[in-house]
């Protein structure tokens, strides 16, 4: 796919003498959202980390906008405008919202417009600026952690189940917030569990098992076939 | 769109009970303060000991400051820091008596300029050294705790054997510049002028570096990167670099304290810096391995306990350390003020 | 037979057997085939180092524990025997008496400390054991009224044990008197010593530890307590160093700060234990034995290339016996760095 915003040709990460990535084929079209969904322990986590060069790939190539970024420093692939909410969001606990904040915006200080448009995605934070980022709820965190992400303009955002563990209210929240990412013409890849918001989100899907790609695809496709779902991940959509 | 539905936002703040164990660190130094006046008995006594504590003190916090940001940052753990503190002292003392007609003379700006000097180059000698000894010394055995004690003991013998070599095997004694000499009699106690100095000094520079910590983006990088380097990386920053500034940083401000001690006690030896690391090591580690105000905390305890103690039973002074340790890790395993680390 | 007395742990390089047999056979015979007061003194002070780096290597080798505090044990064992013969009077109840009290408290303390430090981090461990060792150096030499301070102890051993005891004439020119018995005191506890600490490696306790070594948190997924385990590691090690004090307190008949407590001898411990081989007992012999000897005997070769570069100015002077731990630093980190399988490491791997 010419217009790949990142594209992963066979990819394999080792984790210690664990061959966790076992080739993975994987295109994220530029202005789309992907979701990449798949049991888990299929790897889901792991090719977001190796995109991001915390786990460094033993072969493949990794493009990021035609360059290949497989063994290029964290910070590297950082700077050339990877926005990443891993797993475990990442918050520095210690230090305030607006010091998170500040960090995230690596390049300059923090835009004022761009600002607005976070608090009116996540009005929490405007109350908590100066709390410490320990002291937030769960939700708070998580909404904390994806504001870091779009605290400056990304060529592709990297996004680890932003709903896990998170109460219906603030999953929509969530879910408004990357919505109105995706209208603002972003990249993403999102891993997510949720499936009404990976349907509600997702243009493509792609799906992991065992290390590897084994269905890629529109997302509307995959929805409507509940077997499809069934095979692939063991369990339809629709039951969750 | 629909809008975001609206959810009260709660801060799930801190309850009493924590807000009180976060501060109980800080009321030990007085309560410490305390004990030792009721102790001791003699105002003025007490009033010397503390000052001297204090100075003490201070002296530990700067020698032990780059340790444990060094340790916070990378999971370093350097046992040749003490080396630093070593050549520090026996460069600035070089320098204090190469410019003896500047040290003696009864001229307060002529004394400070000679301290001046031979703390920047103390300074500039032991950030350079810390500069290579990162590189050749611990950037092969980053991840590895046990090589890098190893090694890192390793380079404390070898650059604690090469001052033999160059400044000759014997110890290097010396005066204070003129106008450090002498006390200041207050409400009945002599309170050494250098001691006094030495405390205005400490805590301006914990002062400095809490605001660079807290005020600066180079600041909010490091306290960042104790916490979760991984993330910090991820938002694009490169905390290797950071981490060798703050390696330089700390071996300078080693020197530093060095230089201090070295005018403090008047006589320098090679050992110094070892002998000085065993209390850095009981301050990192009451403190909590990586927070900055926790060694603070603990190099303040530290330096009026020992004073106390040897005023009370001399030959307890050291042991007395030992035992706050244990009373800190009795009561908070991972030390006063632990960084929270993210996993 | 052999298998068994080695608990099947062979030497598995036919150059590393024939170097222990080798130094066995030199250390079971030395006082017939080193005539003279200073090798024997020198192959007393192998065994007893034998023992004291084999202990240290449970730890640092097995368990992957860095401990300052080995001396510290080690001392408190001299010191047990030291102050027993003092107080209870010339004897072998003393020195039993001595030896056990020393050995009970190291393995005390070392829990302890163990307990302590090993909870929360075992990098911990490095730097209590450091400023607990220093403190008690210190203590030592302060309370002179107990220990003799900076002058150390001396005190009478059993009779049977000293030259004055002569038992028989002489087997191939050598005196049959006690400070022979004394020598194949020290060598055959020390071998019986040896041998126990190659049954504990060997055995599912030390297999357990290298498990922890290797990763303790997969170790402590499997479900072993690596708390419980390191502490115990950690006891057995500073019990078996206080016993190798006792014998080295028998041996010398005074005991001192520098001679069983001194920051240099922990060096002179990791440099044995890195330079043989970590992890694998047999280093601790080969590592011993190289380095006691070079110490002995280097240094003086040391002096005579300072006094042939006397011209020179800083060769000269890096050439100074006094300069002896300048090279061990060094070599202590190219070890490190570039043999850390240590001797027996290279032996094995070249098989």
């Amino acid at each position: 796919m010419s217009d790949a915003i990142l594209s992963l040709r066979g990819v394999k990460t080792d984790i210690a003498q664990y061959h966790i990535l076992q080739g993975v084929d994987l295109d994220v079209p530029r202005g789309q959202v992907t979701m990449l969904l798949g049991r888990n322990g299929v790897g889901k986590t792991t090719t977001l980390r190796t995109i991001m060069g915390h786990w460094r790939a033993r072969a493949g190539t990794i493009r990021l906008d035609g360059d290949d970024i497989a063994q290029a420093p964290t910070p590297a692939i950082a700077r050339r405008g990877v926005g990443y909410v891993p797993e475990n969001m990442g918050i520095f606990s210690d230090l305030t919202v607006e010091e998170n904040m500040t960090l995230a915006a690596a390049s300059g200080p923090l835009e004022r417009e761009r600002l607005e448009w976070i608090f009116g995605a996540f009005p929490a934070l405007r109350t908590f600026w100066r709390s410490e980022a320990g002291n937030l709820s769960g939700g708070q965190k998580q909404m904390l952690s994806i504001a870091r992400a779009m605290a400056e303009e990304r060529k592709l955002y990297l996004i680890d189940e932003p709903t896990k563990g998170l109460a219906p209210a603030i999953v929509s929240t969530m879910a408004g917030a990357l919505r109105d990412l995706k209208r603002r013409g972003a990249s993403i890849l999102l891993v997510e569990q949720n499936f009404s918001v990976a349907r509600a989100l997702g243009d493509r899907a792609a799906v992991m098992d065992d290390g590897r790609i084994v269905w890629t695809g529109e997302m509307a496709e995959l929805a409507g076939d509940a077997a499809l779902q069934e095979r692939l991940m063991g369990l339809s959509m629709e039951t969750a | 769109m629909t809008a975001a539905p609206d959810h009260a936002p709660t801060l799930s703040g801190p309850g009493l009970k924590d807000r009180l164990g976060q501060a109980a660190p800080l009321l030990l130094v007085p309560v410490l303060v305390v004990l030792g006046y009721l102790s001791i008995g003699s105002t003025s006594s007490w009033l010397t000991l503390t000052v001297s504590g204090l100075a003490m003190g201070m002296m530990i916090f700067i020698m032990a400051s780059g340790l444990t940001l060094v340790f916070g940052l990378m999971d370093v753990i350097n046992f040749g820091h003490g080396a630093f503190i070593s050549v520090g002292a026996f460069v600035g003392i070089s320098v204090v008596l190469a410019l003896s007609g500047w040290a003696g003379a009864p001229s307060l700006a002529l004394n400070l300029g000679a301290i001046a000097l031979a703390v920047i180059a103390a300074m500039a000698v032991t950030a350079v050294l810390g500069w290579a000894f990162e590189r050749v010394i611990v950037r092969p055995v980053y991840g590895a705790h046990l090589k890098q004690i190893l090694v890192t003991v390793g380079g404390l013998i070898v650059i604690e054997q090469l001052i033999h070599v160059i400044w000759g095997p014997d110890e290097i004694f010396l005066t204070r510049p003129e106008s450090l000499k002498g006390a200041i009699t207050f409400a009945g106690a002599a309170l050494e002028r250098y001691r006094i100095l030495a405390v205005v000094f400490g805590l301006a520079l914990f002062l400095a570096m809490r605001l660079v910590l807290r005020r600066t983006k180079i600041g909010l990088i490091v306290r960042a990167g104790v916490q979760n380097g991984e993330m910090v990386e991820a938002l694009g920053y490169r905390l290797r670099l950071v981490f060798v500034g703050v390696f330089v940083a700390g071996s300078a401000l080693a020197g530093l304290g060095g230089v201090m001690w070295g005018l403090y006690q008047e006589v320098v030896t090679a050992g110094m810096g070892e002998e000085m690391m065993i209390l850095v090591f009981i301050v990192v580690i009451i403190g909590g391995l990586g927070s900055v105000e926790g060694a603070f905390i603990g190099a303040l305890l530290v330096g009026l306990l020992q004073n106390y103690v040897a005023f009370l039973a001399p030959k307890l002074a050291l042991v007395s350390n030992i035992g706050l340790l244990t009373l800190i890790l009795l009561w908070r395993p991972q030390g006063m003020m632990p960084v929270v680390k993210a996993k | 037979m052999i298998v068994t007395l080695l608990s099947g742990d062979r030497p598995r390089s036919p150059l590393l057997t024939l170097i222990l047999l080798a130094i066995l056979a030199g250390l079971a015979l030395a006082p017939f085939l080193f005539p003279g007061v200073r090798s024997l003194e020198t192959a007393a002070r192998i065994c007893i180092f034998i023992v004291l780096v084999a202990s240290y290597d449970l730890l640092l080798g097995y368990t992957g524990i860095v401990s300052f505090a080995h001396t510290m044990f080690f001392g408190l064992g001299a010191y047990g025997v030291a102050l027993a013969s003092e107080h209870i009077g010339r004897g072998f109840g003393a020195l039993a008496v001595g030896t056990v009290a020393g050995a009970v408290a190291a393995a005390l303390l070392a829990m302890v400390i163990g307990l302590f430090s090993l909870r929360v981090r075992a990098i911990f461990f490095a730097m209590i054991t450091l400023a607990v060792a220093s403190a008690v150096a210190v203590l030592v030499s302060q309370l002179s009224q107990i220990t003799g301070g900076e002058d150390g102890l001396n005190y009478r051993i059993p009779r049977e044990l000293t030259p004055a005891f002569r038992w028989g004439g002489k087997l191939f020119d050598v005196n049959l008197n006690g400070k022979l018995l004394n020598y194949y005191l020290v060598f055959f506890c020390s071998l019986g010593l040896f041998l126990l600490m190659l049954r504990i490696v060997n055995s599912p306790f030390g297999r357990v530890l290298q498990a922890i070594r290797e990763n303790d948190f997969r170790a402590e997924a499997i479900g072993y307590r690596v708390v419980r385990y390191r502490v115990a590691a950690t006891c057995i090690s500073a019990a078996v160093a206080a016993l190798a004090g006792s014998l080295f307190a028998v041996w010398l008949r005074y005991v001192g700060p520098d001679t069983t407590l001194s920051f240099e001898i922990m060096l002179d411990i990791l440099l044995m234990v890195v330079i043989g081989g970590m992890g694998t007992m047999y280093g601790a012999v080969v590592g011993a034995t190289l380095f006691v000897l070079a110490q002995n005997y280097l240094q003086n070769l040391m002096g005579l290339a300072s006094g042939a570069t006397e011209g020179v100015p800083v060769v000269s002077d890096l050439l100074d016996p006094d300069r002896w731990l300048l090279w061990l630093g060094v070599l202590f980190i190219l070890s490190v760095y570039f043999f850390p399988t240590g001797i027996v490491g290279r032996l094995r791997a070249g098989r």
